[in-house]
């Protein structure tokens, strides 16, 4: 006859047995575990932002949202620019009307439901445009929040969502601490900016590259030393967002300014 | 051992049994770790094919240049020369079989993403040439003075001298 405390160890045996996946019995290589970590492959995109060449005429922004398809009027998109004023006061007025899809074209701040505030040109210290976009990280915390394996990263270093995978739980635009992630409006799964996966793929830039009229926008391979943006990336003062997060983001600032969030 | 003791634990077994049987049906057999490794690279490879096969609508200045030679040189030698053909001409998609036309956006809004003037210093855009578009002709359309594929001002005098 068995007592109860043999018939509860006995079954948690058994239970822990059956759930024991086979991934946990998998013995590690380290050396495989450190080429996951840094990638072997002979591609990993970056991304290089010239914010003094930015002039914030938001053709990007209209050139990302058609190419991947975001409906155009809904007030979402994968890529904006951000206007910076930064008064006599030593406050800054941060604005980005539409994601600026239709550019700045106002010296107006758009503040929202206070509405519009008129600076004059006498009062601005400085002021100056501020692309965004998904970073890329080498260290994506969208990425491990996902309980489903939806989003993920490629060997190309680009994370990009399942859309038949998603649940639209909505972890990953909250883990993002760019807020480069939201809702697709039509299809109800996270939505991001991917470098335009499709035309890297096939050796084009991406949309917002190809509108930009001040090469602002440059994306180049981190893996092939010759790319004239990895050369900038290695050897300029380049900075990127966030630094504090860890997560360390793979679009660089050239031009930054203390100011930037 | 009595039998009522181990039927819950057979019923257990079964269940763990069959949600493991329904698993394997319902995950793609190409869902795992890959080149990212268990933390960032779990997810469905066939996926990463499927953003690749996102049909490409700004096909860039190239494909304008092959029919459209004069208009591409025109502006090549123009101070708009940085500006692609399809920020103000529309994506291209596959024309000329789809769309037959483009539809050209000729609108003041287009113009003023640039030229409305902005008196920002750090960035180039306080160096760019600029209109108060609220005081500039607010009626007119930009192209009936100026002439977006050669803007220089001397062009405009010469072209409506001519």
């Amino acid at each position: 006859m068995m007592n109860r405390r043999e018939f509860c160890k006995k079954a948690m045996i058994v239970v822990g047995g059956i759930a024991l996946p086979l991934t946990a019995l998998e013995v590690f290589n380290p050396k495989s575990l450190q080429a996951e970590k840094e990638g072997t492959g002979k591609v990993r995109w970056a991304f290089l932002v010239d914010t003094q060449k930015c002039v914030g005429c938001g053709f990007c922004v209209k050139a990302c949202k058609i190419e991947n398809e975001i409906p155009y009027d809904a007030n979402v998109t994968r890529t904006w620019v951000e206007r910076y004023v930064v008064t006599r006061d030593g406050t800054t007025h941060i604005d980005s009307p539409k994601g600026a899809r239709d550019g700045f074209t106002t010296m107006k701040i758009d503040q929202n439901k206070e509405g519009l505030l008129d600076i004059s040109s006498t009062d601005i210290e400085k002021a100056f445009f501020v692309p965004k976009l998904c970073n890329q990280c080498d260290n994506p915390p969208c990425v491990q929040v996902c309980p489903v394996g939806a989003t993920y990263q490629t060997g190309d270093g680009v994370v990009l969502v399942d859309r038949n995978w998603c649940i639209g739980c909505g972890y990953c635009i909250m883990g993002c601490p760019y807020s480069v992630r939201f809702f697709h409006p039509v299809y109800h799964v996270a939505e991001k900016c991917n470098f335009c996966y499709h035309r890297i793929s096939q050796g084009m830039k991406t949309a917002c590259v190809d509108a930009c009229p001040f090469g602002a926008r440059r994306i180049g391979n981190l893996r092939d030393p010759d790319d004239p943006v990895t050369k900038i990336i290695m050897t300029e003062r380049v900075n990127v967002l966030k630094e504090e997060y860890g997560t360390k983001p793979q679009v660089f600032y050239l031009g930054f300014s203390k100011e930037v969030k | 051992m009595k039998n009522h003791v181990w039927r819950p634990l057979f019923v257990a077994m079964a269940v763990v049994g069959c949600i493991l049987f329904v698993r394997t049906l319902m995950v793609p057999s190409d869902f795992g770790a890959h080149e990212r490794g268990y933390m960032y690279g779990w997810h469905r490879k066939s996926n990463e094919a499927e953003w690749k096969a996102v049909r490409v609508k700004y096909r860039t200045a190239k494909v304008c240049w092959g029919c459209h030679k004069d208009k591409y040189d025109a502006v090549r030698n123009s101070a708009h020369s940085s500006i692609s053909c399809e920020n103000c001409h529309g994506p291209n998609y596959d024309h000329p079989k789809d769309p037959l036309g483009l539809s050209i956006d000729r609108t003041r809004s287009l113009c003023i993403r640039c030229h409305s003037y902005l008196p920002y210093k750090a960035s180039d855009r306080g160096g760019i040439r600029g209109i108060n578009p609220e005081t500039h002709f607010p009626q007119a359309e930009c192209v009936l003075c100026h002439i977006p594929h050669n803007p220089k001002p001397m062009n405009q005098k010469r072209e409506a001298t001519s």
